[in-house]
C-alpha cells in the first residue's frame, strides 16, 4: 500500500519509538532507498523518537516525501513542548548526554541524515528536522 | 510485555532477537541474562542479532552492558550475525561497541566460545 506524502504520529510512549521505526522502514522502501540508507535513517528516527518520548515528555512525528529536481527524499520532524535544550552546541557534541543515553542520540543521528535542523528553546520545545535524500 | 527467550546449551546461555525490541524488553533481557548466568554458572553467552534490522544506541548500550555484567561474572559474550547496513550504520552512528566480541554467524560465535578454553558443552 503506498503512504501518503505526509503524515504525522504520536511519540508519547516507549510502544510509539518502535511504532515510529516501523513507519520510517515502510516510508523508505517505499521510495526505493537503499538498504544502508533505509537502515540509516530507520536509525536516526529511533534515536530522534526517543529523545521526544523521553526527554521531551513526548510529542510527535511528521513525514513528508519531498522533492528537488529529480531526486527524492523523506523528511522527518520530532517536536515536543518539553523543557527544550539550553545548550544546543554542547548536546550535539559526541559523548555529551543529559541522561541514560550513550551521548550519541543528537549528534549520531547528524551523521546519519543529509540535513539536520534543530529548533529549541528552553521552556518551550525542541524540534528536529532531518532529511536523508534517495 | 514480550519476553526474549534465554535458552541454556551446555554452559552457554543462547538468545536470539527476533522482534523489534522496546527499550524495556531490552532492559528485561540484561536483567535475564544476568540472573541466568548466576543461576546456571554459564561460562559462555551467544547473543544472535541476525534478525535485528537496526541497531540503535539503546540496543547497542544493552549489548554492551551485558557484555560487560556477563564478563564481571566470569562469562564471555558473543555477538553474532549483525547485518553489513546494520554495522556501517552504527559505526557511523558513533558506537563502535567496544568491548563487545562479535562474530559472523552463531557457527563461529559458538567456535570462539570455545576457543575460549573452557569446554562449553560440559555441564
Amino acid at each position: 500500500m503506498t503512504e501518503p506524502l505526509t503524515g504525522a504520529m504520536p511519540l508519547l510512549g516507549e510502544r510509539d519509538i518502535v511504532m515510529s521505526r516501523q513507519q520510517v522502514r515502510k516510508l523508505t522502501q517505499q521510495l526505493k532507498f537503499s538498504l544502508v540508507d533505509q537502515t540509516k535513517m530507520i536509525t536516526a528516527a529511533s534515536e530522534l523518537s526517543r529523545n521526544t518520548v523521553v526527554y521531551g515528555g513526548g510529542g510527535e512525528m511528521r513525514w513528508e516525501i519531498v522533492s528537488q529536481g529529480v531526486r527524492t527524499g523523506l523528511r522527518l520532524a520530532f517536536e515536543d513542548h518539553g523543557p527544550g535544550i539550553p545548550d544546543v552546541e554542547q548536546a550535539l557534541t559526541d559523548g555529551w548526554t543529559s541522561g541514560s543515553g550513550m551521548g550519541v542520540g543528537l549528534s549520531g543521528s547528524r551523521r546519519l541524515v543529509n540535513e539536520f535542523d534543530i529548533r529549541t528553546e528552553v521552556g518551550v520545545g525542541t524540534c528536529v528536522t532531518v532529511t536523508r535524500w534517495k | 510485555m514480550e519476553r526474549i527467550p534465554v535458552l541454556r546449551m551446555g554452559r552457554v546461555l543462547l538468545v536470539t532477537i527476533q522482534v523489534d525490541l522496546q527499550d524495556q524488553m531490552a532492559l528485561q533481557l540484561q536483567d535475564d541474562l544476568s540472573a541466568k548466568i548466576e543461576q546456571t554458572g554459564a561460562t559462555g553467552v551467544l547473543i544472535d542479532i541476525s534478525a535485528l534490522e537496526i541497531v540503535d544506541s539503546f540496543i547497542g548500550r544493552m549489548l554492551a552492558g551485558i557484555s560487560g555484567i556477563a564478563r564481571v561474572l566470569d562469562a564471555t559474550t558473543v555477538v553474532v550475525g549483525m547485518q553489513p547496513a546494520v554495522a556501517i550504520t552504527l559505526v557511523e552512528l558513533g558506537l563502535s561497541l567496544e568491548g563487545v566480541r562479535t562474530a559472523l554467524d552463531v557457527e563461529r560465535g559458538m567456535a570462539l566460545l570455545r576457543a575460549d578454553g573452557r569446554d562449553t558443552l560440559d555441564d
